[in-house]
């Protein structure tokens, strides 16, 4: 019991720190590795709730694809981000006050509310005891199963967010030379060879 | 205090939230620092799905979880890739730029 609450200090407050250091580090560079470590943090404390297929996932898709975007793109990007800190005092106090008093709200919440009784009854899908399959077994009959169109759909997202990126980002440059094979198989033979009937003792 | 309840996790969930709200605040100007603090909130929201999740021992938390990571990770996509088509139009990403559709 010590060792589980001082893990979740632990992760808990790394992740806070790091979600800090994400809002208010200078190099933007420096904010996604630490949004990296809050990635990780946030997974360690999903393992410690006993969803490790989640924490799994968060590791794989938001550290190494969100994130490494991320990444890429700041370092692609020309920016001068001295400019763009600009302004950042000035909106300090507005942004804490919003931010206190969506804590302190979101806290009061906390201290006053009780989780209604009758919810244990309209539970849609019970979990397994974690001796009988394990989190990644049960939640996979469950996504293959009863929530196969949600789980299709959510495939359809990615495909329309792929097509989508490379959409907007693919570029058609005039002036470039390449080569376009079909372009060359497809030609006809008179268009390529002429063929002349030179006669005997004289040029063309 | 050793007890790690639900409201723990809640707790963290609500702080981290705060601090996507209020990173958006500070750095109006920077859209990659922005974008990043809806990916904290977004995590912030699915530590509350995942903990409810847990604590009533339903599941469906859990998967409607996954789905948030999905829409998380095709927002991102998406909004980096507009991103860049929008510096290489402009040479800049100040969103105080972004108002040239204004009427």
């Amino acid at each position: 019991m010590i060792i589980q609450a001082f893990a979740f200090y632990l992760f808990a407050l790394t992740a806070i720190a790091a979600g800090v250091m994400v809002i208010s580090a200078r190099n933007p560079v420096h904010s996604v590795l630490f949004l990296i470590l809050a990635f990780f943090n946030a997974a360690g404390l999903f393992i410690l709730l006993g969803a490790e297929f989640i924490a799994m996932i968060l590791v794989i898709v938001y550290v190494g694809a969100v994130a490494v975007l991320f990444l890429f793109v700041v370092m692609m990007l020309d920016i001068n981000f001295a400019e763009l800190r600009e302004g950042f005092l000035q909106y300090l106090p507005i942004g804490a006050l919003v931010g206190i008093i969506l804590v302190a709200e979101l806290m009061l919440i906390f201290g006053s509310w009780v989780i209604n009784p009758e919810a244990a009854q309209i539970i849609a899908a019970p979990s397994a005891a974690p001796a009988e399959i394990t989190n990644t077994h049960a939640l996979g009959r469950l996504i293959y199963t009863e929530y196969i169109y949600l789980f299709q759909a959510a495939g359809l997202v990615l495909l329309v967010a792929m097509i989508g990126a490379i959409v907007l980002t693919l570029r058609k440059r005039p002036n470039v030379r390449r080569q376009r094979i079909s372009e060359q198989i497809s030609r006809p033979v008179e268009d390529v060879i002429e063929i002349k009937d030179v006669p005997t003792g004289s040029g063309i | 205090m050793l007890e790690i309840g639900l409201v723990h996790y809640l707790t963290v969930a609500a702080i981290l939230f705060t601090l996507g709200v209020f990173g958006i605040f500070l750095n109006r100007k920077n859209v990659i620092i922005i974008l990043m603090s809806i990916e904290l909130m977004l995590l912030a929201v699915n530590i509350n799905l995942v903990a409810f999740s847990v604590h009533l021992n339903d599941l469906v938390g859990q998967i409607f979880a996954l789905f948030v990571l999905t829409v998380a990770a095709a927002e991102s996509a998406i909004g980096l890739a507009i991103l860049v088509v929008y510096f290489r139009n402009r040479g800049s990403i100040s969103v105080e730029d972004v108002n040239m559709m204004k009427g």
